[in-house]
């Protein structure tokens, strides 16, 4: 199979700006990516640059985007790329603007993130324990697939909101998160879940897209820890009143009063006040047709079988 | 081909923000003489946030939904890919998980309904796709689209999670390379534009909490089409169509973009509609924002 790769050349010490080699390649279909990556360096240019260790996907060191797709080089089949992309392979580090030398990017915004969430288990430790700290297999469970990130960045960088929100923490902070507030025996339960609450860089800015769980070579779906996060905050006491709070809860009330959701009291009970700054995108959707006036509002019907389900249903207090 | 007949979950969007998607659907089942059962029962999908919050209450009321689509024995269509997600991962769940499922019907019993797990749930896209088939669809074009070239705007809900788009569709669409609109497009003789954020998010569920962040995402997205060259766009999201159509100004405000031209944001129906030989007045064109010039 012949393939014709456009590679990413960029080193910052010497180069303004990056360009792309572009190379002709006789491939075997049973080649990975990180086999394309040696074959550039030892066939074609000795000075590409990039990483890789265990060629094992379990070092998570080789995550590259190809044609834009988050992956492990090594983990990566090349017949697959081709079945998805054709025979124009686009090789490009994970973040194009922290690239440091070709493939290689410098993660230091990751790893900052990811300590924020303090990865590491905050217990009191006997030091000389009499016998086993034994966890029920039911606790265990809890942490599901947690424990498997690899810190490769493939959700990371594949997510819009990093790329948008400077002080966002990201699917792998969140999911690093997931795995202590799962732990029975972690002391930092509320503490973590206060960060991950925090408007702006927590969970509440995740636009839902699930490129993270798209992206994971360990298919660990960030998302779902993201989820489960929003979940211990209002369990756990954490969430406080705000904009992405009320917008959630007030779900349930819309449903409750309506079936179907009212979009303009879901929007003034989540708002409150702040509910004034939509006024101008008001108008011109009411002037479209757009609003539904309260007097007018559609209900579901058999809307008494709702009300009760959300009577006898409802897990949560908020 | 018997006649085709699914149960239609509306979501709320088409019966309030978006009236002319729920128009436009209606209009083009009409002329492709599909019959769409309205579940007027259906409740809020939850959208994802009520997930955020209770997710066994939102278990419950999406199981509810379904079971109007099973009590009719139909198979039920979505036209929003956010309720798709919603109904489709709660089928999932239960369709594998009989602990959860006889957990969600002992509460459903209380009101006299049990979840069975006999319908499916597709977006409508894809019904129209694997049941009506693109070619049949080609042979009712009147009024061909080739002198439009548009760009198609997939919406993740419909492509992502590609695990659970693959259980309940034949066309099983690569995430990375999504093809269904374009070809979807081709069929109605439309010229489709391929652009990077054809597949990429529009931040609509940040919209309250981090408008920023949302109309940056939107933004990106119109701007990439229009400089793919791109009369129109096509989605076959309300959520996304509220955010390109409604927040066009203020997102490509956030990218620092001035357009010479709105960028006419349709429905996906609401294409096939114009292809088919609808009326603007049909496809309820007078209710977008970004005026759609005739």
């Amino acid at each position: 199979m012949k393939l014709t790769l456009k590679v990413f050349r960029f080193n910052a010490e010497t180069d303004y700006l990056p360009h792309y080699d572009t190379i002709e390649m006789e491939v075997d279909p049973k080649e990975v990516v990180l086999d394309l990556l040696n074959r550039i360096k030892w066939e074609h240019d000795g000075s590409f640059t990039y990483r890789r260790s265990c060629r094992h996907g379990i070092c998570g060191s080789c995550a590259i985007k190809v044609n834009g797709r988050s992956t492990l080089a090594c983990k990566e089949r090349v017949v697959d790329m081709v079945e998805t992309f054709g025979t124009e392979l686009i090789l490009e580090p994970v973040s194009k603007k922290r690239a440091v030398k070709d493939m290689v990017v410098d993660k230091a915004d990751f790893w900052k993130k990811y300590d924020a969430v303090k990865p590491w288990l905050v217990a009191e430790i006997d030091e000389h324990p009499q016998m086993e700290n034994i966890i029920p297999p039911s606790e265990a469970e809890k942490l599901e697939d947690a424990d498997y990130c690899i810190q490769c960045g493939c959700c990371y960088y594949a997510c819009p909101v990093v790329e948008v929100n400077e002080d966002y923490l990201g699917p792998a902070a969140f999911e690093k998160a997931y795995r202590f507030t799962a732990d029975v025996r972690d002391h930092a339960k509320k503490e973590r879940l206060e960060i991950v609450d925090q408007l702006g860089q927590g969970v509440w800015d995740c636009v839902k897209c699930y490129e993270c769980a798209e992206a994971c070579p360990k298919h660990i779906d960030p998302i779902g820890k993201i989820t489960k996060l929003h979940n211990q905050i209002f369990e756990e006491g954490v969430a406080k009143s705000n904009v992405a709070t009320r917008h959630a809860v007030g779900f349930k009330h819309s449903i409750k009063k309506h079936g179907i959701l009212d979009e303009g009291e879901l929007v003034l009970y989540s708002e409150g006040f702040g509910v004034f700054k939509h006024i101008p995108e008001a108008l011109e959707m009411f002037k479209k047709g757009k609003i539904v006036m309260p007097w007018n509002m559609p209900k579901s019907k058999n809307l008494d079988e709702i009300k009760k389900l959300v009577d006898i249903a409802s897990t949560v207090k908020f | 081909m018997s006649k085709l007949r699914y149960a239609l979950y509306t979501g709320c969007t088409a019966r309030e923000s978006t009236p002319e998607l729920l128009k436009s659907t209606l209009a083009i089942a009409k002329k492709l003489d599909i019959e769409l059962v309205l579940l007027d029962e259906a409740s809020c999908c939850g959208a994802s946030h009520l997930q955020d919050f209770d997710p066994f209450l939102s278990l419950v009321l999406n199981a509810r939904n379904i079971c109007y689509a099973e009590k009719r024995e139909l198979d039920m269509v979505t036209i929003c890919n956010t309720c798709q997600l919603n109904t489709a991962m709660t089928k999932h769940k239960l369709d594998n998980d009989p602990e959860l499922k006889a957990k969600v019907n002992e509460k459903l019993e209380e009101v006299g309904l049990v979840y069975l797990g006999t319908s499916n749930v597709r977006h409508f896209l894809y019904a129209l796709i694997e049941d009506y088939g693109l070619d049949n669809l080609r042979d009712r074009v009147v009024k061909p689209l080739s002198h439009l070239n548009i760009a198609p705007f997939y919406g993740c809900h419909n492509i992502r999670p590609s695990e659970l788009h693959h259980h309940f569709n034949r066309t099983k669409e690569n995430p990375y390379n999504p093809t269904s609109l374009d070809e979807l497009i081709e069929a109605l003789e439309g010229n489709s534009v391929d652009y990077e954020h054809k597949n990429k998010c529009c931040g609509f569920h940040v919209d309250l909490q981090a408008p920023k962040t949302s109309n940056i995402l939107t933004g990106n997205a119109i701007v990439d089409a229009l400089d793919n060259n791109a009369d129109v766009m096509v989605t076959p999201c309300p959520l996304c169509h509220l955010n390109l159509d409604v927040k066009q100004k203020a997102a490509t405000k956030a990218v620092n973009r001035e357009l010479p031209n709105p960028m006419p944001i349709l429905h996906l129906p609401q294409l096939i509609g114009l292809a088919l030989g609808c009326t603007p007045e049909e496809l309820g064109l007078q209710h977008h924002v970004t005026e759609v010039p005739a």
